[in-house]
This record gives structure tokens, sequence and C-alpha cells, in this order.
């Protein structure tokens, strides 16, 4: 198992290489040190001595991947991209372009992401499994008829919609809830209700319609039909069987994005005004801070692998006959 | 015919070019598929439900319009020389020239859905003294003379339109009737009482309401655009359901544009490391967990950004708007094809895993059949359904991911019409006092109506394509 | 439900965003829309990170709160500095001497005894009088994240060496200060400092460099409470770069304690955690979420002006004269990216005012019969009030003047020029897109600044009338003539027969950029001219500009200060953008114009200098290398329950006039923010609804299979 886990996570080394090198190539193509420094110095007066200045200042100086200039093995360490993606393996983020610390800046955020994220996913999920087990106890009743068409319409709806309908309706026209803000701690309470709340619902559609295929999966299998004729009550059979062996997928399902709460949600975070690491992207995107979306793709894709090892874990844990090798 | 050539040249975009590519491809494979009776069976099975073949009709009508909007041409000006034609730099098409008034016909700024007055007062010369009032519209209501005259020009308007789609579905329903009834050699009133009681093979019923729905919506939408804005119009008084309908290319060409980035790369590459294993499926792995581990968000924002470098180097090449809006449309579909096509792909690599293991496959290998043949005749053929189902069910979620992209400012040109474009920008007009809600109205009503018909019929064609949950039924 | 239910527990407004203990402080409460980038008063620049250091840092001289035209008066100085002359040899010369003999001005600052930092660690002393914190290593520093973090906290009384502090800080190359390329211009010795810092900063590049030990020849102590700046020849608009953060005072103690290692690891730095002598310090820093400025302990004291005019008496400004300034205990800034939380969070009551220019707040105005702004009865109901200004800003579209087709000096290009300009309905655009919060431009200048003239008597002939006392716009049916007379009858070359193309770049972006391009379209339309809309983004837009590859462009420009050289130097042949990187974009180049404007840059406000704008403003709308678009009026709301509002579109340091009414604001939120119910009931009943009827089923198939 460790010894498993162990090579899984150096396999993912050159797969983070990969993407290091990738971004890079994409963003320098797109923005030069030139144009960085341009876009922090900003509009007025600015001199192309200062603009040398700000590269030198902040490590822009360097060729891109190969150092002419440099002998041996500085030809390849002495530039860019080696430089700053060294430290990244080491976790060590640097600055941002506006001289914050990336690395600090992460550790603050993660805490308000999770605090949406990780109620989203809890309660996203309990809701889903109540609706998906209702539709499929009424099912082949208008229950489950209508529930799947109402599944359907809920999916259809984007979700830029409930959330300007959650905002607009729940906290401006009805003053039930604050419209954006955050708070740590109990204070906070409030500010989570409407984002989580919009999120849930946002996800229900998508959510209970898949998890009903799967119980629906399960309901067909002998196991429960011999568990039906020795006379077990409906809410037994679902209960005992069609819900704990319709988890095994679905929890399986979920361990792949947990790591990736970490990351917040994009859009919700800066409509909400949450300050997590979805806004931080954002506004990176936005901001065209090089550092901060490469710190962020490096961190996300490390969280990707860091699922994936988590469900191959689990998969084995729940059946079995699932070897790690 | 000279006359008529020489008023307007045509001009093909990079995505109209693919879209017809994409048609003839999709039309070709409906000439197969009608004659291999096994590959008519699911969709013989499709057709068979009411549900999927109500959402077929809505997305054809969808179709429709965005084809239409996808024959673009420029105009020759009017005072060019005969022998010397010159033409606008305005691309149009000819949706636009069918939509005719609806485009031209511009007010000044914001008015509500069938508003015969602007939004924002305004100070008007009336009886020589200045007051300041709702100003009539230059074209909404302007043949009305008395605001009175209002509520029964309506009203009329409505119940003209309604006759008219109610006339023009009997018609049609009459002549399907007839047809139908010679064709299946049944007598017309044996036809009808089968098709009341949904005896005819095929949903009759649903596509007959949903056709005779559609003609009177379409009935009515026509009598009020003529004299009115029935969506409203927007900041700069432009129409807001034509904006929608230009909409509907856009989210189109998205939504199927990218499946077609996504096939190839997702058919070979997801079949070839299934099939070889060994260090080919170790290099496909590695590609596709390496983008599939970018956030997708970032992927699409240095990519749009390449595109405009790219654009701002050539400006020769893309001389007009519609030019350099339609390559980052383009490219964007380009690039999320290039993020989307890894879950597919992996799908794939599993099934083809399966496959190669066969008995008959393993014999043809040791026949020493081609490779290149054994996939094309035995594994291709037995993954197709995946490739289709995943299809069907990728096209809604592109057309929605393209508004969130465009909220984030990476999605189609600022310039562009686009459902995306439009919420965009109705995050500052829900801000306003009085809000100003019918851009964002339009574009969630037709938004939701594409995604919703993509999705009802997406579900008909997985049960039918997908033989485990057809036995479990 | 149960968690909205617990919160109605707490308080009467459910959707209250602050504690409820602090429903009645003297709290003001606002919000901001962009994490400020630089806090720094040596390399802030933007009117958003102003809003924090204005209130933080003091330069020497000020703005006055109530006078317009705007008048400089000193702040932390004694007097408003007047610079003395000298010649090439050092001798003293008359005030009226001629620039031409003038090699150096010299700038005597006096600033007032007594004034103290805010309190900050960084002054702390043990009992010895040692400082507490300047020698600390990696490990102390392990959880100190914020200032508050250190227990123990010092001031120091504020002496003019501060200020020369500042001034050689602006050279130091690891700040890379945007006006440094500027000043070095101007102040002796600037550049040589900035030099040699770089020079060291090259040979120990890990260490911090200690700017004591360079000297700037520009910049002396004369005693504890006196500086003199020694600037190269004239330059009379110095005067005003005093009156901004730039030239405010940092303590050395400052930079040593913030230079130890460890601290910008954990955001500690000058940038982030400013270090000032004014009325209030930023006591919780989270750009993230929220920014909070405290009164200050140690604040010198000033009071609420008492010379303001008539209407300033009328508008209430003056209720407060002669009051200790500042009002407001406490200003607490949070983070609100998006439009429709911001709007309705003002709506609500939770945001005092509505910050001074949004897109989004336009449909709250209407315009009275005289044309006057007025805010829409509901929004009176409620006691807003409107707040207006115009801004000492222009928006042009420019035409490059490289450009083959639409730049050069020839007369048909100018008329090409002239008919694009009338075309160009910018009246048009003012009520669309603005809603009125714009004045058509008639020139560079805006109103406000000396050299601008209102009324008919200053319209541009060239692209507006006199219609009865009324500027109006020339009819388009002149502007076909002029673009005829260009060769271009009807929007064709008439030569070749071609129809003229033109292609306008502009950085688009914001939720409106499509109809605003849809709109320029338009404009052209009208002289059957083709006009091909290229947006881009910032940094490609910022490219074409400096190699001149654009042809027309839009952009604007911020005043500095209130001096029109502010403005005419954008069209100043010596910037030109290409080749100079300098500020004048659309690469004009008139001798005559920058002949009349090097007369015109050192001049004293007066008559002979009305004639020389007069004329220079003559060539630029006969040149038209802009199309003067329009001067932006900045609109903002306030409530009821604040007060001493008056825009001033040069002073930043406002904070402290300002005074609120807690108990009407606390009043007035519970009446806007009682909740309503019925949603919740009704959702409850109509689950109950569906749900209820599939139960009963459920139950009777149970009983008949039981």
């Amino acid at each position: 198992m460790f010894a498993y886990v162990l090579r899984r996570l150096l396999y993912a080394i050159p797969i983070l290489v990969g993407v290091n090198l990738l971004t890079f190539a994409l963003f320098f193509v797109v923005n030069t040190p030139d144009d960085m420094a341009r876009l922090q110095l900003g509009a007025k007066h600015v001199t192309p001595e200062a603009i040398e200045r700000w590269k030198v200042e902040h490590g822009y100086d360097k060729p891109l991947l190969l150092n002419t200039r440099a002998t041996g093995s500085a030809q390849l360490t002495d530039t860019l991209f080696f430089q700053r993606s060294a430290a990244m393996f080491a976790f060590q983020f640097g600055k941002g372009d506006d001289g914050r610390d990336i690395g600090n800046e992460i550790q603050t955020r993660m805490g308000p992401s999770l605090a949406i994220a990780l109620p989203v996913f809890v309660i996203g999920l309990l809701v889903n499994i109540t609706f998906a087990l209702l539709m499929v106890f009424f099912r082949a009743t208008y229950l489950d008829l209508w529930g799947v068409v109402l599944c359907v319409v809920l999916m259809s709806i984007s979700g830029l919609f409930y959330i300007i309908a959650g905002q607009y309706f729940i906290a401006k026209l009805w003053n039930l809830l604050p419209i954006s803000g955050y708070a740590g701690g109990i204070h906070g309470l409030k500010f989570i209700l409407l984002p989580v709340l919009v999120s849930v619902v946002a996800g229900i559609g998508s959510g209970s319609r898949w998890y009903r295929t799967i119980f629906l999966e399960e309901i067909g299998k002998d196991y429960v039909r011999t568990a039906r004729a020795k006379g077990l009550s409906e809410i037994r059979v679902l209960f005992r069987h069609v819900l704990k062996n319709g988890m095994i997928p679905i929890l399986t399902g979920a361990v792949v994005v947990l790591p990736l709460l970490f990351m917040g949600s994009l859009i919700t975070e800066s409509f909400f005004g949450i300050p997590g690491l979805g806004s931080y992207t954002i506004d990176a995107i936005q901001a065209q801070d090089f550092s901060v979306v490469r710190a962020m793709v490096f961190l996300g894709s490390f969280l990707y692998i860091v699922g994936l090892i988590l469900t191959d874990i689990s998969y084995s844990w729940v059946d079995p006959r699932v070897r790690l090798q | 015919m000279s006359l008529v050539t020489s008023h307007f040249v045509p001009v093909l975009l990079w995505t109209d070019a693919l879209i017809f590519m994409l048609l003839i491809v999709s039309l070709a494979a409906v000439w197969w598929i009608r004659r291999h009776a096994h590959l008519r069976a699911p969709w013989a099975a499709v057709a068979r439900r009411p549900m999927a073949m109500g959402a077929a009709l809505v997305l054809a009508v969808f179709v429709v319009i965005g084809l239409l909007d996808s024959l673009h041409y420029r105009e020759r000006l009017d005072d060019s020389p005969p022998d010397r034609p010159q033409y606008s730099v305005e691309v149009l098409s000819v949706f636009d020239a069918l939509a005719g008034r609806l485009r031209t016909q511009q007010e000044k700024t914001y008015s509500a859905p069938l508003a015969m007055h602007l939004y924002a007062k305004e100070f008007t010369e009336r009886d020589g003294a200045t007051v300041r009032d709702y100003p009539r519209l230059k074209y909404g209501g302007a043949h009305l003379k008395q605001a009175d005259e209002y509520v029964p020009d309506i009203v009329r308007r409505i119940l003209v339109g309604l006759l008219q789609g109610l006339a023009g579905s009997l018609l049609l329903f009459g002549l399907l009737a007839a047809w139908q009834a010679r064709h299946e050699r049944m007598r017309l009133g044996g036809w009808l009482s089968a098709w009341a009681t949904g005896h005819l093979g095929w949903p009759g019923r649903t596509v007959v309401i949903v056709l005779t729905l559609m003609l009177i919506l379409g009935a009515v939408m026509a009598r009020l655009a003529a004299g009115y804005h029935v969506f409203g119009t927007d900041k700069v008084g432009q129409d807001v359901l034509y904006i929608s309908l230009k909409s509907i290319r856009t989210g189109l060409v998205i939504g199927t544009l990218t499946t077609l980035v996504t096939l190839p790369l997702a058919i070979v590459l997801g079949i070839a490391a299934g099939y070889f294993r060994g260090w080919v499926d170790d290099v496909i792995q590695y590609v596709y967990t390496v983008l599939n581990s970018i956030p997708g968000v970032l992927l699409i924002a240095a990519a749009v950004l390449i595109v405009q470098v790219a654009i701002e180097a050539h400006p020769d090449l893309f001389d007009t708007a519609a030019a350099r809006a339609d390559v980052r449309l383009l490219a964007l579909c380009v690039i999320m094809g290039v993020t989307s096509w890894t879950s597919l792909a992996r799908l794939l690599r599993g099934e083809s895993l399966k496959l190669r293991t066969l008995d008959y496959v393993e014999a043809a290998r040791a026949f020493g059949v081609s490779h290149a043949r054994i996939i094309s005749r035995h594994i291709f053929p037995n993954v197709f359904h995946l490739v289709l189902i995943a299809i069907v069910l990728d096209f809604s979620g592109l057309v929605l991911a393209e508004a969130v992209l465009s909220y984030v400012g990476v999605g189609v040109d600022p310039a562009m019409y686009s459902w995306g474009n439009m919420i965009n920008g109705a995050r500052l007009e829900l801000a306003r006092e009085p809000v100003v809600w019918w851009q964002l109205g339009a574009a969630f009503v037709f938004m939701f109506t594409l995604v919703l018909a993509a999705n009802l019929f997406a579900d008909g064609v997985r049960d039918a394509f997908d033989p485990r949950l057809e036995e479990r039924r | 439900m149960l968690g909205i239910g617990l919160l109605a527990g707490c308080s009467d407004s459910w959707n209250n965003p602050y504690p409820d203990t602090d429903a009645h402080a003297n709290v003001l409460y606002s919000a901001f829309s962009e994490r400020p980038k630089h806090l720094d008063p040596a390399r802030s620049y933007s009117s958003n990170e102003a809003e924090f250091t204005g209130q933080i840092y003091e330069s020497p001289l000020q703005y006055h709160f109530l006078k317009r035209p705007y008048t400089l008066i000193p702040l932390t100085a004694e007097a408003v500095p007047k610079p003395r002359y000298f010649d090439a040899a050092g001798q003293p010369l008359a005030d009226d001497a001629p620039t031409t003999a003038i090699a150096e001005s010299v700038y005597e600052i006096r600033i007032r005894p007594g004034i103290r930092y805010q309190p900050h660690p960084a002054f702390a002393r043990d009992a010895t009088g040692r400082f507490l914190y300047h020698a600390l290593d990696v490990a102390a520093l392990k959880d100190k994240t914020q200032i508050s973090d250190f227990p123990q906290t010092g001031t120091r009384e504020l002496v003019a060496a501060d200020y020369v502090y500042q001034i050689k800080r602006l050279a130091n190359p690891r700040l890379s200060s945007p006006i440094f390329g500027l000043m070095s211009e101007h102040i002796v010795g600037l550049k040589a400092l900035g030099d040699a810092l770089e020079k060291a900063s090259r040979a120990h590049p890990g260490t911090e460099l200690n700017l004591n030990d360079f000297p700037l020849a520009g910049a002396e102590v004369v005693d504890r409470y006196t500086y003199r700046i020694h600037i190269k020849g004239k330059y009379p608009q110095f005067i005003y770069w005093l009156a901004m953060p730039f030239f405010a005072p940092v303590p050395w103690e400052a930079d040593a304690f913030y230079a130890q290692p460890g601290m910008a690891d954990n955001n500690l730095t000058l940038d982030w955690q400013p270090v000032g002598t004014g009325p209030y310090y930023l006591s919780e820093n989270d750009p993230n979420r929220r920014m909070v400025l405290t009164k200050n302990p140690y604040y010198h004291g000033e009071t609420y002006p008492e010379d303001g005019d008539g209407a300033d008496r009328q508008a209430g400004l003056l209720a407060d004269a002669g009051k200790p300034l500042p009002f407001v205990d406490k200003a607490v800034f949070s983070l609100e990216k998006e439009t429709i939380p911001y709007w309705s969070k003002f709506l609500q009551g939770y945001y005092d005012s509505s910050g001074i220019s949004s897109d989004s707040f336009d449909q709250a105005v209407q315009f009275s019969a005289g044309g006057d702004p007025r805010l829409t009865d509901s929004m009176r109901e409620k006691g807003i009030h409107l707040v207006t200004a115009v801004a000492a800003s222009i928006w042009y579209v420019g035409f490059n003047m490289l450009d083959p087709v639409v730049g050069g000096q020839g007369e048909d290009r100018r008329k090409l020029r002239q008919a694009i300009s009338i075309a160009f309905d910018y009246d048009e655009f003012i009520s669309i897109f603005l809603n009125g919060r714009g004045i058509p431009a008639q020139g560079p200048i805006p109103p406000g600044l000396f050299g601008y003239v209102d009324g008919v008597a200053g319209l541009n002939p060239y692209v507006y009338e006199a219609h009865g006392g009324k500027i109006v716009r020339h009819p388009i049916e002149m502007a076909r003539k002029l673009l005829a007379e260009a060769g271009y009858p009807n929007g064709r070359n008439a030569k070749t027969g071609e129809p003229l193309v033109l292609y306008f770049d502009t950085m688009a972006s914001g939720p409106d950029t499509k109809s605003r391009l849809d709109w320029m379209k338009k404009q052209l339309d009208k002289l059957n001219v083709q006009l091909v809309v290229r947006g881009t983004d910032y940094n490609r837009f910022q490219d074409k500009m400096r190699k001149g590859n654009a042809q027309l462009f839009e952009w604007g420009w911020n005043a500095d200060y209130p001096d029109p050289e502010n403005f005419f130097f954008l069209l100043y042949g010596p910037n030109k953008k290409v080749a100079t990187g300098g500020e004048n974009a659309a690469n004009y180049d008139n001798p005559e114009f920058n002949r009349l404007f090097e007369r015109m840059k050192d001049m004293d406000n007066g008559p002979e200098r009305q004639q020389v704008i007069n004329a220079m403003l003559e060539i630029v709308r006969r040149d038209a290398p802009w199309i003067f678009a329009y001067y932006p009026k900045s609109f903002g709301l306030r409530h009821d329950w604040v007060h001493n509002v008056k825009p001033n579109l040069m002073a930043n340091n406002t904070l402290k006039y300002r005074r609120i009414d807690p108990d009407l604001r606390a009043a007035r939120r519970a009446e806007w923010n009682r909740p309503v119910l019925w949603p919740i009931l009704l959702l409850a009943g109509s689950v109950i609804a569906i749900i209820a009827p599939a139960v009963v089923a459920w139950r009777q198939r149970e009983r008949t299979t039981a």
C-alpha cells in the first residue's frame, strides 16, 4: 500500500513537469516579461528603463528555457523556467507580480474556499441521494416521471442564472441573507448559507439523475430480487441493499473531486465575494499575473493526481478483488 | 442572373466551412445508416420516444436558424461602379436578410418588451413646450396613433398569429395525414384514429402537438415582431429578439465544432492506447493526465490570449470584424475540444482493452490481419455507440460552458452575439433601477430551450444505444 | 432553514453583513472593487490606492476641501512654498526672471513641529532606548502575520529628514517608482542617485540598501523642520506634486523594520503596511476581504475649513466649520467586485456612499428641465443624495498622425479628421452610455482647469456651432462635404472609387463592450465610411500604440494636477509615443504648437497665458489629431446620514472631513431590511403538496400488498 502510493507520487513528477512546461510555454507566448512589467507599472509615465529595472527586480531578465551565455549545467538551470519551476516542487511558490507571497495567500484563502466547497459537497451529496432515493422509491409513479423531468430542467439552466436569481430574490428582494461577503468563525455562517444553497440547488439536477440511474441499476440486480422474494419490505430493501451497494460507485466517484475542493469554485466565489482560491485564480487570470496562475495550475494538477490515487485506494478498499500493484 | 450575383459576394468564414462540412458528414451518415438495418434499429428506437422526437423538432428549428445564419455574404455597395463592384465590410448572413427589419430597426436605447415608449424619460418638444416624458419609439408601436390603441392592437396581433398558426398547422396536419395514409395504405379515418390513440408506431401525437405549438408561437411572434420589439431593446436600441436569435449560431457552433475537434483525438488516441497497450498506452495516458490535471479555465484563458496575439500579428488576414470574431470562436472550440477529449478517450481505452481480448479479435490477430483492419472492422464499430452518446451528452454542457467562459472574460469575442455576452451585459442591467431584465430573460429562455431540448434528445439517444439500460427496463 | 431561523433570533435584519454590535458605532462603510496593488507612497499611483494612502500619508501640501478652482494649502508645511530662482552661476534671480535665465529653482519647505507618526512597532523602544523590533530573526517572525501581532508600539516626531528620505526612495530601483523617470528630469541629482543605487543593488543583490548612505544633491535637510528641493530650470507644476503621496514622509525606521529577513514572506512590507502621520492608520489589512482604517491616536489635529462660498453653506458643508477633524472613528472598506451586490448593499444601507463613479448607478438619476441631474423619486424617498462633479479628465479618440490614411498635416487629411470628428456624435454617446454623466469636450482642457473657456465662447468651431446660445453639433451634411473635399465623396476614394475603410482600436473589456462597439460602427455609417472595430486586450493595445500601428484609438487621461500643461503635453511633439515612448499617443507634432507649449508651460496663470492657450486650442482644433469626446462627470450617491461630501477630484484625503449619523443609519437599515417570509412558507407548503399524494399512494400500496 505505502509503496504503491509512493510509486504513484513519483509517477506524478513527470506529469507535473509536463504541466509546468505546458503552462510556461502557453503563457510566455502570450505575455512577454515586457508586457507583465507594463501591466504592473501602470499606464502613466512608464519609461523603457523602468521596464528594464522591473524585469531585473522580478527576475524576468533571464532567458526562458536555455541560457546560451552560461556554461555547463547552468545553461539549463540559470533560466526563467528552471528557477521558477524547481522551487515549486518544494511548494515554494514565491511571490506574485504584486509582491505578495503566494504560499501565504494560498494558506489564508484555502479556509474560505473549503468553507463553501465542503458544505456544498456534503449537503449536495445528501440532498442528491435523498432525491434519487425518493425517485427510485416512487419509481413508475408520477413523482418519478416528473422528478426526472425536473432534473433535466434543472440541468438545463446555466449556473449563472442560479446565482443571479438567488442573489436577486433571496438577498435583494426578500432581505433574507447578506448578498455577498465573508467572515471567519460563527459570524461567517450567514455569508455561507446563500452560496451553499445556490450551489446545492444548481447541482441537484445532474446529481440526482445520475444517482437515480445507479440505484436503478442496483435494484435490477439478482440479490435485490432475492431479498424482495424473502419478503423484506421495500424500505428495507432500499436502505439495506440498494443504498449500501449504490454508495460504492457514488463515493468512489466523489473521492476524485475531494482534493480539488481546495481549489474552490471560480464563479461562485467571485459572485459572492468569497476570498478563496477560486476568486484568486480569476483575479490572476484577469490581471495576467503569471506567477499566481502557474502556482494555481501546479496546485490544481497536484491535487488532481492526489484525487486519482485516493480513488484507486478507495476502490481497493471497497472491493477486495481490486489489488493495488 | 448577373444582376443577382453582383449584389453580394459570398463570404466563407472558417466556422461556416466546418459547419457545412459537418452537415455533409451528417447527411452522409444518415444515408449510410438508412441502408444498414442494424444501424437503423437504435435510431428507430429513438424515433419511437415522444420526448426525444419532440426535442428533436425543437432542435431542428434551432439548427435551421443556425444554418441560415452561417451563409455569410457581403453586400455590394449601392453606388459602386458596375464594372468594378465594391462590397461593404460588414458581413451579413442569409438569416440577417430574412430578419430584415429586426436587424435594422434600432431604437435609441433600452425599451421594455412590446413597449411603445423608451425606458427612460427624455425631453421632447410637444406643442411648442419642452416636456419630460417617455418618448415614443422610432419603430416599436410606431403605427399606433393613440396610446389607447395599444392593448387592442396587441390582442389583435396575438389572435391573428394564433389563428394563422393554427391554420398552418391544420394544413400541415392534413397533408401529413393524407401522405401517411397513402404511404401506409390505410384509409384516412383509420390513420386518424390510430394517430389519436397513439398506435402509429411513432409518436405522432407529440410530433403534431409540438409542431402546432411551434407554429403558433412562431406566427404570434412574427405578428408581434412586425410592429414591436418582442423582447425589448438593449442599450444601443438593438432588438433583443434579434440578438437572441443570432446567438443561436454561436451556441450551436460551440456545441458541435468542439466535438468535431474532440472526436478524432479521442477516437484515435483512446483506441490506440487500449489496443496497442505498452509504451503507446503510457504516452497517451501521460498526455491526457497532463491535460486533464490543468484546470480547464486556465488553459482556455491562455489559448484565447494566444489567438488574440495571432490576430494582432496578422491584421491583413482578418480584415473584417466578423473574421476576427470568427477565428476567436474557432479557437475557443479547438481549445475546448483539446481539453475535453480526455474523458471520452479514457472510456474508449477501457472498452478497447476489453475488446482486444475477445476471441475473434485474438483470432484475427493470429491470422495476421493488419492492425488498421482490426481496428476499423472490429474495434471501432463496437465502441461507436459510446462516441455517439458522448457527442449528444457533451453538447448541452458545452453550450452552458460558453456562458461561464464569457463571464470570466475568456469566452467568445466581446463583439459577437452570444448568450454568454448577453448574460455578461445583464450584470450591469440588473444593477439598474428600475431593473432591465429582458436581455437576461431572453438569454435564459433561448438557452434553456436549446439545452433542454438537447438534454431530452440526448436522453433518448442514450437509452436507445446503451444496451445495458435497455434490458433493465 | 434552521440556520435562517437561528439568525433571526440575533437581529432584525437578517441580511446585515456586519456584526450587530456595530450597529450604532461611528464607523463609515464603503467598498473597494479591486485590491490595491501598492500602498507604498513611492509606488502607489492609481486612484483606488490613493483612497487609502491619502488618509494615511501626509504630503506637505493639500488641496482645500471646499474651494474651487482647486487651491493648494499647507498640510504639514507651515506655508505653501514659493520657489526662488538661481542662474547658472548660482546667483539669485528675481521672481519674474525669464525662463531661459533660470538654471535652478529652490523650494524651501518648513514643516510644523510636533507632528507624530501613527503607533507602529518600528518605533517601539525598550527602557534603554534601543529599538525593540529592529534585530529580529526569522524564527521570531514565524507567527507574526499582521502588524497587530507585535505587542509594543511607539511613535516619533515627524522631521524634515523623513521627507528627504522619501524623495531618495523614489530613486530606489527596487521600488520602481512610477514617477522616477519623470522626476529625474526635474530634481537635481535624482538620476545620479538612481544610477548609484542601481549599481549598489547589483553589487549586493541580497541586502537592503541604506538610503541614508547615499547623498541626493537636489534635496537637503536645512534643520530639524526644514528641507529644500532643487529643481532644474523652472518647473512651476512641481508645487502640485508636493500635494501627492509621492512626496509624503517615510520614516527610515519603517524601512529598516520591514527589511528584516522573514518580513516580506509574511507580507509585512511597507507596500502593504503603511506607516504615516495622517488622521487614520491601516489597522486591518486583508485585501482579499476588507481594509480597516482607524483613527490615529497621535494625530496632530486639524480643523474643518471655515472658508467656503454661499453654495457650500447652503449645502450644509459649513455646518462643522472649525470643529476638530477627523469625525469618523473607523472606516471599513469591504471588497466588492461585482456590481449587483455593491448596488444592492448600498440600497440596503450597508454602504454609506456609492463610490464616485460607477457605471451601474446611472438609472438612479433623471435630468430636470434645466438639464440638472436629479434622483428618481424612489431614491429621494429613501433620503439618498446625489453628488456630482466634472472630473479633471478627458476621453478622446485619437488619430494616429503617422498613419497614411488619417494622419499627416495635409489639408485633405485635416478635413478627413474634421469630418470624422463631426460624425462621432458623442452627445448621443453621453446620453446612451453615460446617461448624461459627461460633457461633450471642446478641446483638451476639461472644466475646472485654467484655460478652459465656458459656454459658447469656448466651443470648438470645427465640430460645433452656436445656436441661440446653445452649443450644437454641425449637421452631418457638413461632415459629408468635408469628406468630399478630403477626396472621399460619399465615402469613396475619388480617384480609385474604393470605399474608405477605417480601423478602430480599443481595449475591449467589460460587459457593455458589445454595445459600445456597435455604436462606433453606427457613427461612421452616417458618412458611408466603413469602420472595422478591433477590440483587444490591454497588452496588445499598448503594443500597438507603441509601434504606431493603430489608426483610430480610444484613450483617456486623468489629470495629475490641475494645470493645463498636464493635458497639452499629451500633444507635444517631443512626447511622441512612437520612438520616444512618451504620452503623445496620437504622435501629433506641430512645430507651432510645440513652440507655444514650451512658452505656456512655464507661465503663471493670467490673461497672457490664456492668450497662448487660446492659440494652442485653435491649432489642435483645426488639426483635429483627437476627436475630443467628453469630459466625464462623476456622479456619486450618499445616504442621508452621511455629511460633508463634496467631490474633490484632486484631493484624496477627504475621509477626515466625513461625518455620519450612526443612529439614523441603524433606524433606516432596520426599516429597509425587514425579511420577507412568505416565500419560505410557500416553498415548504409546495414541497408538502407535491410529496403528500405520493406518500398517500405508497401507503395504500403497502397496505394492499401487506
